[in-house]
């Protein structure tokens, strides 16, 4: 009946993911080593003062900016910036407001007011909108959202009004690190496999199946259902292999990108099956691979 | 387990997944996601295992002290599981929050282990109704990333494997009190036979299909999970790798049902058939990669890998 895939390996038999890039390391700084002398340096993030001596307080590198020195932590929560795309779960309906997990030190707040209405309306919100709140979203939801605000203690405040932001639908969140997501001026792609993928700055990405063509036309009843449609199978294939690819780049702790995941999907093409790719020689592969096309790219 | 919130529409993506056979990672519902074992990681324990499942980490230390028999089964040791949630794994777990997790899987690693065809109590015994080796089985969780009973009872099997007890050199009888003298030599020592011992394998009910080996997300998607455990092969133990023909059946040992679902009898009982095949398909990789690491190291172990990637 049944032939199931159990693979154990060893220890010794552990695959070193990292994927040489070429580039010139910079010095690591680990926690309680010494900077510099404390006299002509201003202490800045991840730095403290002891001993008339500047010591880093986080394992990072160092970023220098004219007698500013900080430490850049390797890994550390998603530190927010205005205009950032990012997804989160809605943790909390409160009052006017609901509580955002998006991966910081604090959970980030989307106000009522900050949000598209259903119908497009634009009118100040009302005691009955309070009340729908919780019809709007509700805990568990998934959202894209763009931060709005920074506030002084560090915690975001988001907004999604804008027709590209808004509730997720049917997909797969993959969680990664911060750190790996590259800054673009997109972060929404409709990759050319027909798969949309959210690169979320906080390290949350989204992947879902392309809807763009729904939206055109047909009455509203016929959208709403659609959500509800199951995927189909060879999307939900092209998704898992996503899924997979975007997991082997993180392990190789390569930066994530429209042309990072792109490559990576197309070089895994060649592992036929995709449950192939949760083995760490494939996923060792598919990164080297990508590595090698992305400086080659870079070279041209 | 933990509190992993998901929304709605997540949970009907894994749903319809399960029931198209193919999961978020490409998985079908049959498969495991590759997992890596160590043995003999922890230098002071007198046998230890390692094992990662993805996300979830467990290692397994046993200590073995010597103990009275009880009194109704005079030739027989002792074995006793402990199982620790550090509070790495998820700060619920700090404090006593993970001690109800805990205990249940402590009671079910007992209860899986009882049966004289699932592990042999005999060959604990020094000195029938005076002395016996007790091992004390120490789990422990360092991280939940799903699927914890079948890694924790693949760790602890692995961790037996690699126990060596000191050898007994003399025990005298003197006047009712044992006399007992262990050998000093750490490579004078008996390794214990485990071939039988029992592996747990977690069956999740999503919508009408049973998955195995499910993530932390799709624990959260089904309302009942069946735990199922059953005993190794001989054969997969065979360091010579000479096919045995007296290919002995796996025998159920524990049934377990976790979650507020409930199941009619005939998805039971295919249930417990389709987990005692992947018992049989998980204690067929864990004897492969015992003694592929047995061969590697011969007499002590070179070189541990640990912790650091």
């Amino acid at each position: 009946m049944m032939a199931g895939n159990v693979s154990i390996r060893l220890a010794s038999e552990r695959v070193n993911p990292s994927v040489y890039s070429g580039a010139v390391l910079p010095r690591f700084y680990t926690p309680g080593e010494v900077i510099s002398g404390m006299k002509d340096y201003m202490r800045g993030h991840g730095t403290y003062a002891e001993d008339d001596c500047l010591k880093a307080s986080v394992a990072g590198v160092m970023q220098k900016v004219n007698k500013l020195i900080c430490i850049r932590p390797l890994k550390n929560r998603y530190v927010g910036e205005i205009g950032d795309v990012v997804v989160g779960r809605v943790l909390e309906v409160q009052q006017r407001r609901w509580k955002i997990d998006t991966n910081s030190r604090l959970d980030s707040v989307l106000q009522l007011s900050s949000v598209n209405l259903p119908g497009g309306e634009l009118r100040r919100r009302s005691v009955e909108d309070e009340q729908m709140m919780r019809q709007l979203l509700q805990e568990g939801d998934l959202i894209s959202a763009e931060v709005q605000n920074v506030f002084s203690d560090g915690s975001l405040s988001l907004h999604t009004r804008s027709l590209k932001y808004g509730k997720l639908k049917q997909g797969i969140l993959l969680k990664v690190f911060p750190s790996l997501i590259k800054r673009r001026k997109n972060h929404f792609h409709n990759l050319p496999c027909g798969i949309s993928v959210i690169i979320g700055n906080n390290g949350y990405i989204w992947i879902s199946p392309n809807v763009q063509d729904v939206t055109v036309q047909e009455q509203k009843d016929e959208i709403a259902n659609s959500d509800l449609q199951p995927v189909n199978q060879t999307d939900r294939e092209t998704m898992a292999r996503i899924r997979n690819c975007i997991a082997a780049l993180v392990t190789s702790k390569m930066m994530l990108d429209d042309t990072s995941i792109t490559y990576a999907y197309e070089e895994s093409l060649k592992y036929e099956s995709v449950k192939s790719l949760l083995d760490p020689e494939a996923m060792l592969d598919v990164a080297f691979l990508t590595q090698h096309r992305i400086k080659e790219m870079t070279q041209e | 387990m933990a509190n992993l919130l998901l929304s709605p529409l997540e949970k009907m993506y894994i749903l319809h997944g399960v029931r198209d056979d193919c999961r978020s990672d490409g998985r079908t519902n049959i498969d495991y996601r590759p997992m890596e074992l160590e043995t003999d990681v922890v230098s002071h324990a007198s046998g230890s295992a390692r094992l990662r499942l993805a996300n979830t980490d467990i290692l397994v230390g046993v200590k073995t002290e010597i103990d009275l028999p009880n009194n109704d089964q005079p030739g027989y040791g002792k074995l006793e599981f402990f199982v620790d949630c550090s509070a790495n794994a998820t700060p619920e777990f700090e404090g006593r929050g993970g001690e109800q997790l805990a205990n249940s899987i402590s009671n079910m690693m007992q209860k899986a282990y009882q049966s004289s065809d699932a592990f042999d109590l005999k060959q604990l015994c020094i000195f029938e109704g005076k002395q016996c080796w007790k091992l004390y089985i120490d789990i422990l969780i360092l991280e939940c990333g799903g699927n914890l009973c079948d890694a924790v009872s693949l760790a602890v099997k692995a961790a037996l494997y690699n126990t060596r007890l000191p050898s007994v050199k003399t025990a005298l009888l003197d006047g009712g009190n044992v006399d007992l003298q262990l050998s000093d030599d750490p490579y004078d020592n008996k390794l214990l036979n485990v071939d039988l011992a029992p592996l747990l394998v977690t069956l999740c009910k999503i919508g009408d299909k049973f998955v195995v080996d499910p993530s932390a997300e799709e624990e959260n998607c089904s309302v009942i999970s069946l735990i199922v455990g059953a005993t190794g092969n001989k054969t997969n133990y065979n360091i010579d790798n000479k096919k045995n023909e007296s290919c002995t059946d796996s025998k159920c040992t524990t049934i377990v049902m976790n979650g507020s679902g409930s199941l009619a009898p005939k998805t039971l009982k295919n249930a417990i058939k389709q987990g005692i095949e992947a018992v049989q398909f998980l204690d067929q990789a864990l004897g492969q990669a015992l003694l592929r690491e047995r061969r590697e190291n011969v007499t002590m172990k070179k070189y541990s890998y640990g912790f650091l990637k």
